[in-house]
């Protein structure tokens, strides 16, 4: 099944299983979302746990708040990445801050649910990727998945977290199929996984560029070149025990990301990686990202966004030193 | 800003019961009031008078970093306090001394927050519901509508039983009705129907902006436009405030909808300590409100009932002892370990923060062997 029917299938498990599980967000009840991710689940829940909320985004985050203290498990949707700001304070200040100002005897149980990045051809505010925002902010935690079966379980794992979780929806992936196995999760939230092996050089990415890194990876075997693909899935915490086990074999790794690189998830990774890994790097740490620029018009958005030319491009410099 | 005929006020400044067609629908619940809880009004507010100005000069003596006062806004907080019922909660802002007392907070709470041993200091369900303060303007409006909220899904409202349904109470003042959020917190409740009280202090001033500047209509005909009740007390009449926050409380509770109280009060003191506010206001202002402080209207409401000069005098007493007691609580307050920084970020472990305060333990620990091998 594609994405957005894996991410409305985990909805509604979490809800079938935990009735303080209630759904927050701008058109989520009878058109489902813009994207149709909450399709049906207010026909099948009632109104009383998905609602359709006022367009106000701290409106959202903060009574989800409120919610959390009675003991409740909000999930909020944000329609679209570049209206997540007008929640900023509600996020970073109040709900992040909530646990440690109440010294533990607050959890917050809050999924802020944001569809993000690029390749939909929409206007300006649509197509960002701002999760550098909130891996920066202590008292977050940040994932996002990249396939199907990844969103189906990381979905239910990120409602069952007593910390708040905001979590990345690459809108792209929303409609491409993958295989689902409604039995078992075959990781653990918070953790990295490798995709695909290889031997020469190591690619990191989340969401989207997930799919790109392994088109990536796919040209450079045609080529006579062995990558390592990795899936972040966590982007705070990050999971570094797989990613320096697969620098101290390849000693390249290579990271991309749709957002801009300046103090981005990339430049985190890179920083670490150097200090946990030097004596096995052969290379510097390469970043593969959007421009600093804002999210140009859609025409040029191929441009802006990293593709497996720009990706392979920085694998030949890795391999280069 | 001062009190039109829009006004509600049960209690004249002379201190004696005001007889009026808007009086008329409040002063029932008055007369049921026992002597013992009147008495219990004016004890409260004294004693936080005197806490008050403890813990003023207590940050002027280097004990704090920071305090906030709220003289001159007792009867406000006093009166809207004593109307709650048990199973209420409340969503203070950061001056609501008076209601924390009444709620069972030990105000040494207060204080450990501002002395900078804690962000918080209480737990609400430990005493009476009473959240803890909130110092981003505005924000806990939309936390305490989120709570309404959930006191509804729960069916725990509504009933017409004003001894079990719930409520909220938030506090907040004349600054933060500018902030989105406040706006925010309206709509929502009014969409969702909340059992909820906003209750506005407005003392006036926003550090040194006037209320002018942030309302061109008194502030309580805002909710009226948001589709909820609205009314405007004198803030420094204690029965005013306790009558009108009874009574729309009750609504709220049984299934009315949200309503808003406009507290028309006065910060006699400074914004906090940090605070110079001969700088903006004059004299005159400032002596027209001393003139209209809520402790000596009731006071004289009470010897005009018989109360005894032994309970003033007692009182007096009791309150210098009860600022005797903080300030040595205080002075006996140690620092807490270095480590509580890194506890309850998370709920859940988190390898970073579990590193870090690890990283931290062995970096001081090596002081500690350096200095124990010389």
């Amino acid at each position: 099944m594609p994405m957005a029917k894996a991410l409305n299938a985990g909805l509604r498990k979490a809800m079938q299983d935990d009735a303080k599980v209630l759904l927050l967000g701008e058109d989520i009840g009878p058109l489902g979302g813009v994207f149709r991710i909450t399709e049906g689940l207010q026909a099948e829940f009632g109104d009383r746990r998905v609602m359709d909320t006022p367009l106000a985004e701290s409106g959202i985050v903060g009574t989800a708040i409120g919610l959390a203290m009675r003991g409740y498990r909000p999930v909020c949707e944000i329609q679209f990445d570049g209206f997540v700001y007008p929640a900023f304070d509600q996020i970073t200040s109040q709900l992040a801050k909530m646990t440690n100002r109440h010294e533990g005897t607050m959890p917050m149980p809050v999924v802020i649910r944001i569809p993000y990045g690029g390749h939909i051809g929409a206007v300006e505010h649509h197509q960002e990727s701002p999760e550098a925002y909130f891996a920066h902010t202590a008292g977050l935690r940040s994932v996002s998945p990249s396939t199907p079966n990844d969103a189906y379980w990381m979905i239910q794992e990120a409602i069952q977290s007593n910390d708040p979780v905001v979590f990345f929806e690459p809108k792209s992936r929303y409609w491409p199929k993958g295989e689902v196995d409604l039995t078992a999760s075959s990781a653990p939230l918070h953790s990295t996984r490798v995709v695909r092996e290889g031997t020469e050089v190591t690619l990191l990415g989340h969401g989207a560029m997930v799919a790109v890194l392994l088109q990536a990876a796919e040209i450079a075997a045609q080529e006579g070149t062995s990558v390592e693909v990795l899936d972040l899935r966590s982007i705070s915490p990050i999971d570094y025990g797989p990613i320096l086990d697969s620098v101290r074999k390849t000693g390249r790794l290579v990271l991309s990301q749709e957002a801009p690189g300046f103090v981005s998830v990339g430049s985190e990774i890179a920083a670490t990686v150097t200090e946990r890994a030097f004596y096995s790097l052969e290379a510097p740490v390469l970043r593969v990202a959007g421009f600093d620029t804002p999210f140009p018009p859609a025409k040029l958005e191929t441009i802006y966004l990293p593709d497996a030319d720009r990706v392979l491009e920085a694998v030949d410099r890795s391999l280069a030193y | 800003m001062s009190y039109t005929e829009a006004t509600l006020q049960l209690l004249s400044p002379a201190g004696t019961i005001v007889e009026s067609d808007a009086s008329a629908e409040y002063l029932p619940l008055i007369e049921k009031l026992t002597d013992a809880e009147l008495q219990e009004f004016h004890r409260v507010m004294v004693v936080t008078r005197a806490f008050d100005h403890e813990a003023a000069n207590l940050q002027r003596q280097g004990q704090m970093g920071l305090w906030v006062p709220s003289v001159g806004q007792e009867a406000a907080q006093v009166g809207s306090g004593f109307a709650m019922r048990k199973q209420d909660h409340i969503f203070p802002s950061y001056r609501e001394h008076a209601v924390a007392m009444i709620r069972g907070v030990d105000v040494l709470d207060i204080v450990r927050m501002l002395r900078g041993l804690t962000h918080g200091g209480w737990v609400a369900e430990d005493h009476n519901n009473f959240h803890i303060y909130t110092l981003v303007l505005g924000s806990q409006t939309l936390h305490a509508t989120g709570y309404a909220m959930g006191i509804a899904l729960d069916d725990k409202s509504g009933t017409g039983n004003v001894d079990t349904d719930e409520a909220v109470v938030v506090y907040f003042g004349d600054g933060a009705t500018s902030q989105g959020d406040v706006s925010e917190a309206l709509v929502f409740a009014a969409s969702y129907q909340t059992p909820e009280l906003f209750f506005l202090q407005n003392n006036q001033w926003a550090i040194s902006v006037p209320v002018s500047r942030q309302s061109r209509t008194p502030l309580y005909l805002r909710p009226s436009g948001f589709g909820i009740p609205g009314i405007q007390i004198d803030g420094n009449d204690v029965l005013a405030s306790y009558a009108a926050s009874r009574k729309y409380l009750d609504e709220a509770r049984t299934g009315q909808g949200p309503r808003f109280i406009e507290a028309l009060t006065y910060r006699i003191g400074a914004h906090t300590s940090s605070d110079d506010p001969t700088k903006y206001r004059t004299d005159a202002e400032l002596a027209h409100w001393v003139a209209l402080d809520p402790i000596p209207r009731f006071e004289k409401y009470l010897r005009g009932r018989g109360e005894s000069d032994a309970f003033f005098a007692e009182l007096t007493a009791e309150a210098a002892d009860f600022a005797a007691d903080i300030r040595h609580r205080t002075l006996a307050l140690g620092i807490p370990p270095t480590g509580k920084m890194f506890d309850h970020v998370y709920s859940e472990p988190h390898p970073v923060i579990d590193d870090q305060k690890a990283w931290l333990a062995n970096y001081e620990a090596s002081f500690a062997e350096n200095g124990a091998a010389e």
